[in-house]
């Protein structure tokens, strides 16, 4: 791959978001119209009530009192210079919050992904090595289960089991904050705050991934480039790590890119059940406080990361499947 | 090959035992004010009994019986899971339909629009639904529908689209027939197994879905549901692990039983397309 024809690949996949992107913030715009009351009435609500005047005067100030399509233009605007509004509630700009919280769920979702992802890959590839057996069968009911567990409740079983009864882990939060650890200290605490919440939220994707990987490596394995290669004397080892292990990958790298804006939704609910302070969590408070500037700038702000893991999940791909021709046709 | 499609369906374990579980947790449902007291939110008991001693299934933290907290639960939740997937399947399936058969740029907007439902965030989408709405039962429908129709869309599109070249249905495009017709008469009894099989796995999530509302204090109000039994037995879970564990578990087998009738149909309506 040629490094200035990537680059432009992504740029292209980029622009392709954009509508993506506006499509959201007009979805916003809408459900903001959906909501009772608007800004000048939240505002005088919260001043503990206002005279009439007082209210048609911030609606000017606001451009409320505009027809819809100016008002629309206004809000596209004030999101494109990234101005998400101001949350009341908790008296600070509705970006400064939720940057806060941005990296709490990265992590978790980065730690979900490399779980998930791996751990898929290693349980497919061995159910299907062991395909028709009691291995593969035991494996194959597992991930059926873990299939059809609801998230919210199996974390709740684990935090019984291991926090509870067994007490290994930790029942909340994302670091022992009266500790005041620092460096290596913290980075401990924070992973063992950490395994249980990336169990939870990764269970569900770790059996899709299985049953795909086993799903394809069964595939792979009656593919002409395997007789081949058993054709020229390479053992049932090489094939399988050199030849069938890589495009096998490939569906399952496709799948955890599509699975990024569920993976979102889930963490909402892992959040809420382990305390995680991060954007779940956020959103959750923020839907009972009825700040609604905040839960749609959480909304945009995760339709954007799904938008941008997707464009990097398209460049990976590029890079693992070299018969994709970038530019050309 | 040649035996009966229903039995085919029975012959196959998973699928029978989903069977039987989807069939008691129906008839539950039906029958819940002949089997358990009558307002599952009634106080019928001391708090905190355990299960399988005296009251049934032990009580909640309020003393109301967790039996009838299951049954009326399954009532709502299937319910609500149940209409949320035909709407899903009507409006999904009328998105498929109009951009398989029109093509163009018709299938352009609308195909467009059915990526933009799958690549925004749906969980977060659909709380801000119901939390726009206020929640009822209504506004947890139409938030399960709105973000569970973009895969009928597609397989919908896909049947339509080879369908459409089909020679009966060119033969009754030939003789005059309306679009409606055509599209009612002679494509969709043809689609109708991958939409079966597609619905049916919805329901499945439909139901996670609807749950995880509910558990999150969004499901409707005044009418028990499985999650909203997790969310409040959540608090006392060091000393009443059960309320949380037994509703749980009802979710667990219902969605695992949908699953495998899902894939047992899929595999009895497509013999060819077995999954390995």
């Amino acid at each position: 791959m040629h490094g200035t024809r990537l680059v432009r690949y992504a740029l292209l996949r980029l622009l392709q978001a954009v509508p993506v992107v506006l499509g959201v913030v007009v979805l916003n715009f809408l459900l903001l119209q959906l909501a009772p009351g608007d800004a000048a009435t939240v505002l005088a609500g919260e001043a503990g009530g206002a005279p009439p005047e007082y209210v048609a005067e911030l609606r000017a100030r606001f451009g409320l009192d505009q027809p819809m399509l100016v008002q629309l233009g206004l809000y596209l605007k004030n999101i494109l210079l990234l101005d998400l509004g101001y949350s009341f509630r908790n008296s600070a700009p509705v970006l400064d919050l939720i940057l806060e919280r941005l990296w709490p769920t990265l992590l978790l979702m980065g730690a979900t992904f490399v779980l998930s992802v791996g751990g898929g890959v290693v349980v497919g590839l061995l159910a299907a090595l062991w395909v028709r057996t009691w291995r593969d069968h035991l494996i194959s009911v597992v991930a059926v289960i873990a299939y059809a567990t609801p998230l919210f409740w199996i974390g709740l079983m684990l935090i019984l089991v291991f926090s509870i009864w067994l007490d290994w882990f930790p029942t909340s939060g994302m670091e022992d904050v009266v500790a005041f650890n620092e460096g290596w200290a913290r980075i401990i605490d924070i992973a063992h705050h950490l395994v249980l919440p990336t169990i939870t939220l990764s269970l569900f994707y770790l059996a899709l991934y299985t049953r795909l990987m086993r799903a394809t490596v069964l595939e792979q394995r009656g593919a002409e480039y395997v007789t081949t290669a058993r054709a020229k004397g390479l053992t049932e080892g090489r094939i399988t790590m050199r030849h069938i292990l890589r495009n096998a990958l490939l569906p399952v790298v496709t799948m955890a890119g599509v699975q990024v804006g569920a993976l979102l939704g889930g963490s909402v609910v892992v959040e809420t059940v382990f305390a995680w302070p991060g954007l779940g969590q956020l959103a959750f408070q923020s839907l009972f406080a009825r700040d609604f500037n905040l839960l749609l700038g959480i909304f945009f702000l995760s339709a954007c990361l799904v938008v941008i893991v997707n464009l990097m999940v398209d460049v990976i791909y590029v890079l693992l499947d070299p018969r994709i021709r970038v530019g050309g046709a | 090959m040649t035996r009966p499609f229903w039995i085919r369906l029975v012959a196959n374990p998973r699928a029978a035992f989903g069977l039987v579980w989807l069939g008691l947790v129906v008839l539950a449902a039906l029958a819940a004010p002949l089997i358990a007291q009558a307002d599952p939110f009634a106080i019928t008991g001391s708090p905190f009994a355990r299960p399988f001693g005296e009251s049934g299934l032990g009580t909640d933290s309020l003393g109301r019986s967790v039996w009838s907290g299951l049954v009326f639960g399954a009532r709502t939740t299937l319910l609500i899971a149940v209409i949320a997937t035909l709407s899903a399947v009507a409006f999904g399936g009328l998105v498929g339909a109009l951009a398989g058969f029109y093509g163009g740029r018709i299938d352009d907007l609308l195909m467009r629009l059915t990526e933009f439902f799958q690549t925004i965030p749906s969980f977060i989408f659909a709380i801000l639904l119901v939390a726009m709405l206020s929640p009822s039962a209504t506004s947890v429908v139409v938030a399960i529908a709105t973000v569970s129709w973009p895969p009928i869309a597609r397989v919908v599109r896909g049947e339509v689209l080879t369908l459409r070249s089909r020679e009966f249905v060119q033969a009754a495009i030939t003789l005059g027939e309306r679009d409606a017709a055509i599209l009612l008469r002679q494509i969709l009894p043809n689609a109708l197994s991958p939409l079966i099989v597609t619905g049916s796995l919805l329901v499945a999530t439909a139901i996670l879905t609807e749950s995880a509302l509910s558990f999150l204090g969004l499901g409707a109000p005044n009418l028990m549901s499985w999650g909203f039994m997790v969310g409040a037995g959540r608090s006392f879970l060091r000393d009443a692990w059960w309320l949380v564990a037994i509703p749980g578990v009802a979710i667990l087998l219902t969605v695992l039983s949908i699953n495998l009738v899902g894939e047992a149909l899929n595999d009895a309506l497509n013999p060819r397309l077995r999954t390995p």
